[in-house]
């Protein structure tokens, strides 16, 4: 036995250990380009028909937000909703943060039906053709960002909320964006 | 019961997949013949198995079963039929039923038709594929199970993804698999060899049907599934370096370079060792490519759903499989020792530089696609490798490959001299340099697309001028050079269209990328453009209501500059309502030189609407526009490059058998390929 020809193993173990440690990363996780970086510019009109007002990046300043991206025909987004709403609910975050939404292409009538059917916990909704979604570099629904009180992104969750996202990255990230808020 | 009957079938289609792994291997150590024998029943008896769960999917699929998971998630009352049937492999669990199919169906090939072969190599070759088919029916049944009952049925399905809802769907995968699982017997050929300690002219002889089959499917295959992008994804190009797309492309690098190496083994009994890798490494690649396709290591537009303990079991396939066949070589190689010297300005030489460049190449792809992984892996830094390191890395690379191939086949085993055969290459190469300053003189550039016009030239006609020698042109009676041509072995033509074809696969990549235009413009009906001198009419849009889905329907007429028609395209968008999605039919008007392609968006200002809803008639639309020069030679020259493989694969010389393994290799008059 040559120790040349056993040069194609080794370099095989070197990679299938490569491959393994591999499987435990999630890709689909990017960072965004925008963290720690000013929200884009927008000012988006209110859901016509609905009492609820617009949204601009002028809004996003001096306070803690949630923008998250929906719209009445996306499944997670109904998935999400009850996630949200309840989050908005606790001690810790009620009246203390901020819930923006943007609806994301959306038919007026679909989007208020499915506000009148959840129910709305949002404070602000402005509709989104299409264009703040680029900006911000989104590429699917729902997404959730989360929004310092200088109007810089910090997190960016982008699939839908689950009740293990909010204990193990939001309700931290939110607490953190509030004390340095009161400091 | 039909989830029932398939189910089954898989789980004795495992059994006996056990018995062809095990028994046959028992009977060649032992010289056995009874033991070796049961290898083919069980390979036969194992695709027999597997054809029936198959069938048992596809008619789950077909009847609308929607206590089947795999139906309810894939499919939809309303779906076309030929969608029913070709969505059963639209998804995971069905496309590894056809995946496992597609072995078997190997497997019982060789059972079948390597009559010719020793017994003892012929049950190694069996047992082999055997034991790949265990470990993979064994990740069916436990990981990916297409026969999951749903209780209660739910009323009707949640449809496929409407990019999938094309005829590609039906011949892409197929194709794709037929090339990768054809390795798996090329690997089992390798293997069986390792473990005889043999590989001689005779084994290399065996092997190349094996071997052509799967590359020429391969080639199909990608071939296929980049022709499907091009239509459907909307965006003009045809290739765009996705980590799925280089997991077909790695293997058939390596199949490209394996088929080249084996011509030297069975003509001058050399490179063996390394054409034993070459089987590994090609099968190597194709398991990992099925494993970055299904792990979710990488993010990729060919996304199945993931799941870790998938991603685990394939690897441990990949790791048992070609670790243990690297294992076997690192202990055997070195018995296989060179028997025919050569020197390096000869035909092995060639075929050894075009190893080299089709590996390195391939490495090169490999690292690209795995760096992005290895780097988050080790420190968690994601960075992402597109198109630009492919193109410049890879593309230099295979450019002396596309260069050499034309020189190669001129040279003489042995012993060549370099200067003879490039004398007989002028007309080539005068043809390549008019082409490329005509380029110039006309475009003015990029240097780089006329370079890869002239590499397409040189090519093309170096591989005729090839002919013209075989057939003795101009230096004989005309009817002569008829006999010859005629009475050339089809291995020899399959090497002239093989070539060939890359040529023009060349001149359509390097033209469609060189001198492509496009525009994107807002058009309302009765406007027109113009783009590449023709004229595109945008005549009118309306509602169009097909079998699940209704579009926008656009109708624009294409005239050349002095008004001529050209032909009409109709663009369209669809809205798929049972998946809430929508989908860019481009429309596409090919004059053989060269594609008009056609792209229909939303009207202006209207994101929130649906396609074929009503919409105001003097709306404008956005309209993306492309012109691509010489666009469908890439197509059609990779159908030629296939179709030289299976002329190839028809040699007389495949079909007889090969002389006994003690006749003394090149003594009988070596065809070139």
């Amino acid at each position: 036995m040559s120790l040349r020809y056993a040069i194609p193993l080794a370099l095989f173990a070197a990679l299938a250990i490569g491959l393994f440690a591999g499987l435990w990363l999630k890709p689909s996780e990017l960072p965004s380009v925008l963290i720690d970086k000013p929200a884009p510019p927008f000012d988006l009109p209110p859901i016509a028909g609905l009492d609820v007002p617009g949204v601009s990046s002028q809004e996003l300043q001096g306070q803690v937000t949630i923008l998250n991206v929906f719209a009445s025909w996306c499944i997670p987004c109904r998935a999400e909703h009850g996630e949200l709403t309840k989050l908005m609910r606790d001690s810790d975050i009620k009246g203390r943060v901020h819930l923006f939404g943007v609806n994301y292409k959306d038919k007026p009538e679909d989007a208020r039906a499915y506000l009148a059917e959840l129910g709305n916990p949002y404070e602000r909704i402005g509709a989104d053709p299409g264009r703040l979604f680029i900006n911000l570099g989104a590429y699917g629904v729902p997404e959730t960002y989360l929004i310092d009180a200088h109007g810089r992104i910090r997190f960016r969750l982008p699939a839908p909320i689950t009740p293990q996202d909010v204990d193990t990255t939001i309700k931290p990230v939110l607490r953190k964006l509030l004390a340095e808020a009161k400091s | 019961m039909t989830g029932e009957i398939g189910q089954f079938a898989l789980i004795l289609a495992l059994a006996l997949a056990l018995v062809q792994g095990i028994v046959p291997l028992i009977g060649a150590t032992r010289g056995s013949q009874p033991l070796m024998a049961i290898g083919s029943s069980a390979a036969i008896g194992q695709f027999a198995f597997i054809a029936l769960a198959f069938g048992a999917l596809i008619w789950a699929s077909v009847t609308d079963d929607f206590s089947i998971l795999a139906v309810v998630e894939n499919s939809h009352t309303t779906k076309p039929l030929i969608y029913k049937i070709a969505g059963a492999w639209g998804n995971h669990e069905g496309s590894m039923i056809l995946w496992v199919f597609i072995l078997s169906l190997f497997g019982a090939s060789v059972a079948t038709f390597g009559a010719r072969l020793p017994s003892a190599l012929k049950a190694r070759v069996l047992a082999v594929q055997g034991l790949v088919g265990v470990a993979f029916l064994t990740f069916i049944l436990f990981t990916s199970d297409a026969f999951l009952r749903v209780l209660p049925p739910p009323d009707d399905g949640q449809g496929l993804n409407p990019i999938l809802q094309d005829p590609g769907l039906a011949f892409h995968p197929p194709f794709l698999y037929l090339g990768y699982v054809g390795f798996s017997v090329v690997y089992a050929f390798a293997v069986a060899a390792m473990l005889e300690g043999r590989v001689d002219p005779a084994w290399a002889r065996w092997v190349r049907p094996w071997t052509l089959a799967a590359w020429s499917a391969l080639t199909v295959g990608i071939a296929l599934g980049s022709w499907w992008a091009y239509y459907t994804l909307g965006w003009g190009g045809f290739w765009f370096w996705d980590p799925v797309e280089n997991a077909s492309l790695m293997p058939w690098l390596a199949g490209t370079a394996l088929l080249h190496s084996a011509i030297v083994v069975e003509k001058r009994d050399a490179l063996k060792s390394w054409t034993v890798l070459l089987a590994v490494l090609t099968f190597t690649l194709s398991l990992m490519g099925t494993f970055l396709v299904r792990s979710g290591v990488l993010t990729s537009v060919h996304a199945f759903a993931n799941d870790p303990a998938r991603g685990v079991f394939v690897l441990a396939i990949l790791a048992v499989a070609s670790g243990g066949a690297l294992a076997l070589y690192a202990a055997r190689a070195s018995t296989f020792e060179r028997a025919g010297a050569f020197a390096p300005i000869s035909r092995e030489g060639a075929l050894v530089l075009n190893n080299l460049l089709l590996t390195a190449a391939c490495a090169t792809v490999v690292m690209g696609t795995l760096y992005p992984l290895l780097l988050d892996a080790i420190s968690h830094q994601k960075i992402s490798v597109g198109p630009p390191y492919f193109n410049s890395t890879v593309l230099p690379i295979l450019a002396p490959v596309a260069i050499a191939a034309a020189i190669a086949p001129l040279m003489s085993w042995k012993r060549s001299d370099f200067a003879v055969a490039l004398r007989k290459l002028w007309i080539a190469a005068l043809a390549a340099l008019v082409m490329a300053l005509a380029v110039f003189a006309l475009h003015g550039g990029p240097w780089a697309a006329a370079l890869g016009l002239a590499v397409g030239v040189w090519l093309v006609v170096g591989t005729l001028v090839e002919l013209a020698e075989r057939a003795k042109l101009f230096r004989g009676s005309i009817g002569d050079s008829l006999r010859r041509v005629g009475g050339l072995p089809r291995s020899a033509w399959g090497m002239t269209l093989a070539h060939g074809g890359l040529g023009v696969v060349i001149l359509g990549i390097a033209a469609s990328q060189g001198w492509h235009e496009e525009n994107i413009l807002l058009m309302a009906p009765g406007d027109s453009t113009v783009i590449g001198g023709r004229t595109i009419a945008f005549k009118d849009v309306g509602p169009l209501q097909g079998p699940n889905w209704r579009a926008d329907h656009a109708r624009m007429e294409i005239r050349n500059a002095d008004g001529s028609l050209v032909g009409e395209v109709t663009p369209e968008r669809r809205w798929y309502p049972v998946e809430q999605q929508a989908t860019t039919q481009a429309a596409i008007h090919t004059s053989g030189f060269g594609d008009v392609y056609v792209v229909i968006g939303e009207p202006e200002g209207q994101a929130e609407r649906h396609p074929g809803e009503p919409v105001d008639p003097k709306a404008r639309w956005v309209v993306r526009l492309y012109v691509n020069p010489l666009q469908p030679w890439i197509w059609f020259g990779a159908i030629v490059m296939a179709l030289g493989g299976v002329l190839s694969l028809t040699d007389r010389r495949l079909r007889v058998g090969a002389p006994s393994r003690k006749a003394v290799p090149g003594a009988h008059p070596a065809p070139a390929e």
